[in-house]
């Protein structure tokens, strides 16, 4: 890149968030996807979630596992740290780093395969623990990196690539996390930026796991006609259940959606969810007709989007555990190693 | 296989010549009966009147109702190893009462519950001497009370301690004391207990005028020792090592290390003004989250842990070597059980050396520790926090079932006087003075060993991307064959750095020895009291080397090359160490004599006498050309 030295000082400033930060410190390498591929619109949506809601980079721990969708960490917040783990793993190490450190914002971005698939079990004690997690799952229903095999969350009926039909029953990540106690399930999709960006800003705001399925389809190995997990199809059975307002705490006015007929629902630290229904009658905090109409929707092969379900006031994982919430990383030698008054005293008692 | 060696350390036969501390006794009983209690107050009496005294429990993979064996080895001389000939036998489980008599020795005393008839005709043996005791009739005198009636299966155990105290002189104060140790100084339950005690007393007082000649008699050669388990010092270990994430999912023999480490925590590690804890402890999904867990801590710059056994370690394998790749500190405790597969989950072995040694897919290799005492435990334990963090890879604590659950006499812990060794960590500073110059896997100080830096340091320069795929030595992904080849280079040289780090073996000898026995972990036990029986009694001057860790340390090279033939004693089929022996020092292969035990039991010392006595005299004089001594460490 070739910048002119001599730049008259008339250039303008770069725009900055409240950081003082420009967006170029919130993004990453060049994704090495395919073009077209809807994970680079999710990176670059989690670019403009940080820069919004002002994280500072260095605070931020991203997670991923195995797959396409696990490489996109690299192509965002390059000033973060990352941790590429094994495949379908990557919640445990996500939860030893952030309960290390749980002054770090952590977000895991996975696949259907990672998630669904091989790492169904670390995903369900993920949601259980409620671990401060962005955990999104980019969602295309075929494992990408080894050439387009079907995923769990394939719909029944779905055609592969080559012809073959899906005779299994998926998996809804989303109905599973709201039944194992999610305190933040979405559902979007990568040809819906606006309501991504807001979910994710939500997100970050959101002290527990943040489960967000992103429809992202798969432009190589799942784009064609049959698919249930293409942009065509995914754009014609799109349903959002709600228009998403979001404002964070550090500003004043909701200004996209005026009071009147919505639902509000409040962070701790102040941050604000507004709701207003598009043409249903959705209450994102009634756990059981979330799931109701979760279950409704795959009968009339509609993809529901938008937070489906959310509840602020649950404890996380540091606040289960009883721990001081602040680094474990570095405490002092008088805090970690008991007296010697301590030793002898244990030694007495085996005597 | 037959052995050359007739037990010679029982010192009374069919005789009644008095042996002052110097037995094996065997309680059998049923798991969940209580017996536990008893026991453990049998083994700190003998231990209170001075004596060398070691407890292992024989226990069924069960909750209750199946078989279980105590086993007390008083010996004057310290040794404390399994002993493969009983002495005196209790036998309260009908069950296997009638196999437990039959596998008794020539000689050795019976003490039974009345209602077995074991001296009924067809069954008595009559080289042995009974001694019948109506252990549920004694009961019930002292627990009629209605509310002790559902109390009897437990206190009934009580009354052989005091039967036992009667037949072999031991004192009923320090039982008392045990007991109220025991049972916490509940005083209702201490009372019925130490009733149950005189019970057994008197019986045998006024049944049994010929005692049993295996004798306790008070010395002083427990003075200031402690009686704990290996798992509990490991767990200590780690509180004063500074631990401060523990993740880990419940498996015979491990779980107690991990729950000991969390009742310790409850009042060590509390902070006093806000009561929140400063640890986290995790119990996890399965194994693979415990050590996903416990890499993600470490990445993070905690003092990390998880205990697990050989079916946990298979599980982690594939985490292991992205610990080992990616280079994140771990400290990973194998307790370890019989194998393969679920094998004999509750009896012990060395079998997970090649594993834990070799952990992973590719080329991997990890330091292992060898504890082979509670004290061990405990400074291993903060031993391997240092090295993992200093060498920047997961590092292994090698106990095993023996070690962990099994009641130890031990020296109390040394207080840690060393600060925490943190190994070569970036601040914002320092990273400052870099800048871009710094790359999280470059080699700047020539030991293999590069620096990092912990997330959230506030610094733009500091952040990395931490990969389990092929990286540069500025952690950026890459597949150039030289950059692999660059990396998995450099994980050798570290590898040499972390053989002159681990823990030194252990050296005895003896003049004119030239052969040798090299034993590590429990092997240390059996190993050194079969020495000593081969140079008194067979004239076999051994020399000994305890191994304490792998790397091999340079020390132990050196005595290896010093001495033409070596007995290499572990518990596993396979001579797992001296697989390792002869591919690291092909030279010296044939030196090796594997001498193995592995029928889940712990090691015991006429294994290791018949192994080098079936070895050729020749052969285990040792004709060594060279000058012990003379070579430097």
């Amino acid at each position: 890149m070739s910048a002119t030295p001599n730049a008259p000082a008339a250039s303008p400033a770069p725009k900055t968030n409240r950081l003082g930060l420009p967006k170029a410190d919130y993004e990453g390498a060049k994704s090495t996807l395919c073009l077209g591929c809807g994970h680079d619109v999710i990176t670059k949506q989690i670019i403009n979630a940080f820069y919004a809601m002002g994280v500072e980079p260095h605070k931020v721990a991203k997670f991923s596992g195995i797959g396409c969708s696990s490489k996109t960490p690299a192509y965002f917040l390059n000033r973060a740290w990352g941790f590429n783990g094994v495949h379908g793993r990557m919640p445990s190490a996500a939860t030893g780093a952030l309960v290390a450190n749980p002054t770090l914002h952590g977000i895991g971005v996975s696949g259907d395969g990672d998630t669904a698939s091989i790492g169904i079990g670390q995903f369900v004690h993920l949601v259980r623990r409620n671990l401060p997690l962005v955990y999104i799952i980019e969602d295309n229903g075929v494992y990408g990196l080894t050439k387009g095999q079907f995923s769990a969350t394939a719909d029944l009926g779905a055609k592969q690539k080559g012809g073959a039909i899906n005779d299994f029953i998926p998996i809804d990540c989303c109905s599973l996390a709201i039944e194992l106690g999610g305190t933040f399930v979405a559902r979007s999709f990568s040809g819906d930026m606006k309501q991504l960006q807001t979910i994710l800003e939500a997100a970050i705001a959101h002290r527990g796991t943040s489960v967000i399925d992103v429809i992202s389809p798969c432009v190589t190995f799942n784009d064609h006609e049959g698919s249930t997990k293409s942009y065509k199809y995914s754009k014609e059975h799109e349903t959002p259940v709600h228009e998403i307002g979001f404002v964070p705490f550090f500003e004043e006015t909701l200004a996209e959606i005026p009071a009147g007929d919505t639902k509000d629902v409040s962070f701790p630290d102040g941050s604000q969810l507004r709701f207003r229904g598009v043409g249903r009658d959705y209450d994102p905090t009634d756990r059981e007709r979330a799931l109701k109409a979760i279950h409704e929707s795959h009968a009339r092969q509609e993809i529901l989007t938008g937070i489906l379900y959310v509840d602020p006031s649950k404890k996380d994982l540091s606040a289960l555990l009883g721990t001081t919430g602040e680094p474990l990383t570095n405490l002092p030698l008088d805090a970690l190693r008991p007296s010697r008054q301590a030793l002898d005293e244990i030694m007495e008692s085996l005597r | 296989m037959s052995s050359v060696l007739t037990e010679t350390s029982s010192r009374a036969g069919a005789s009644s010549e008095v042996v002052a501390n110097d037995f094996s006794l065997q309680v059998a009983t049923a798991n969940g009966s209580g017996s536990q209690t008893a026991n453990s107050v049998l083994m700190r009496s003998i231990f209170r009147m001075g004596v060398p005294v070691s407890g292992k429990n024989l226990f069924p993979s069960n909750i209750q109702g199946l078989p279980t064996w105590f086993t007390i080895r008083a010996n004057r001389d310290g040794y404390i190893a399994r002993k493969r000939d009983l002495d005196v036998l209790v036998c309260m489980n009908p069950e296997t009462a009638n196999d437990d008599v039959r596998d008794v020795r020539a000689g050795a005393y019976v003490v039974y519950e009345k209602k077995l008839g074991l001296e009924n005709p067809g069954k008595k043996r009559d080289d042995v001497t009974y001694y019948a005791v109506p252990f549920s009739e004694l009961v019930v005198k002292i627990t009629s009370a209605p509310e002790h009636a559902k109390l009897r299966k437990l206190i009934v155990n009580m009354i052989y301690v005091g039967v036992l105290a009667d037949l072999m002189g031991i004192e009923p104060a320090e039982i008392e004391k045990a007991v109220a140790k025991q049972l916490k100084g509940k005083p209702k339950a201490v009372d019925l207990n130490v009733s149950a005690v005189k019970v057994g007393l008197e019986y045998a007082a006024k049944s049994f005028p010929v005692k049993i000649p295996f004798r306790v008699e008070r010395m002083n050669a427990t003075e200031g020792k402690v009686i704990v388990e290996g798992n509990t010092a490991s767990a200590l270990g780690c509180v004063f090592g500074g631990a401060t994430v523990c993740a880990w999912y419940p498996i015979t023999p491990s779980s107690s290390l991990c729950e000991a480490f969390i009742d310790f925590c409850d009042h060590l590690r509390v902070d006093p003004a806000t009561k929140k804890k400063n640890v986290a402890v995790i119990q996890a999904e399965d194994e693979i989250a415990s050590i996903g867990m416990v890499l993600g801590a470490g990445w993070a710059g905690a003092r990390s842990f998880t205990s697990t056994s050989g079916p946990g370690i298979s599980l982690m394998s594939e985490y292991i070597g992205l610990g080992y790749y990616a280079e994140i500190p771990a400290v990973i405790f194998d307790i370890q059980r019989t194998g393969p597969s679920t094998g004999l989950p509750t009896r012990t072995m060395q079998g997970d050396l090649l594993l834990c040694y070799f952990s992973s897919h590719g080329d991997s290799k990890h330091p292992l520790l060898f504890p082979a005492s509670p004290e061990e435990c405990f400074t291993m334990a903060q031993q391997a926090f240092d090295l993992a963090e200093q060498l920047q890879t997961p590092v292994f604590v090698m106990s095993d079932l023996d070690l962990g659950m099994n009641n130890w006499m031990a020296d109390p812990f040394p207080y840690p006087t060393e600060p925490l060794h943190r190994g070569k960590v970036l601040d914002a500073a320092s990273i400052e003075k870099v800048k871009d110059t710094w790359g999280r896997y470059k080699d700047v100080d020539g030991d293999g060993i590069p620096y990092r830096t912990l997330p959230g340091t506030p610094n733009a320069y500091a952040a990395y991307l931490t990969r389990g795929s092929g990286h540069d030595e500025n952690a950026q992904y890459s597949e150039k064959p030289q950059d692999y080849v660059n990396n998995v280079n450099r994980l050798v040289r570290k590898f040499e750095t972390a053989r002159t780090m681990v823990p030194k073996p252990e050296i005895q000898e003896r003049p004119g020895a030239r052969a040798g026995l090299l034993a590590y972990g429990t092997s240390h036990y059996g190993t050194t009291e079969a020495r000593d029986k081969l140079a008194t009694t067979f004239g076999v001057t051994l020399d000994y080397c305890r191994l304490r860790s792998l790397p091999l340390a340079a020390e132990a090279v050196n005595w290896m090359r010093l001495h033409e033939r070596i007995y290499v004693v572990e518990q596993n089929r396979d001579g797992q160490l001296v697989t390792i022996l002869r591919d690291e020092l092909p030279e010296l292969a044939t030196r090796f004599v594997s001498i193995r035990q592995y029928n889940g039991l712990p090691l015991d010392a006429t294994t290791v006498v018949d192994g080098v006595l079936n070895d050729a005299p020749a052969s285990r004089a040792g004709r060594s050309d060279a000058q012990k001594g003379g070579l430097d460490a």
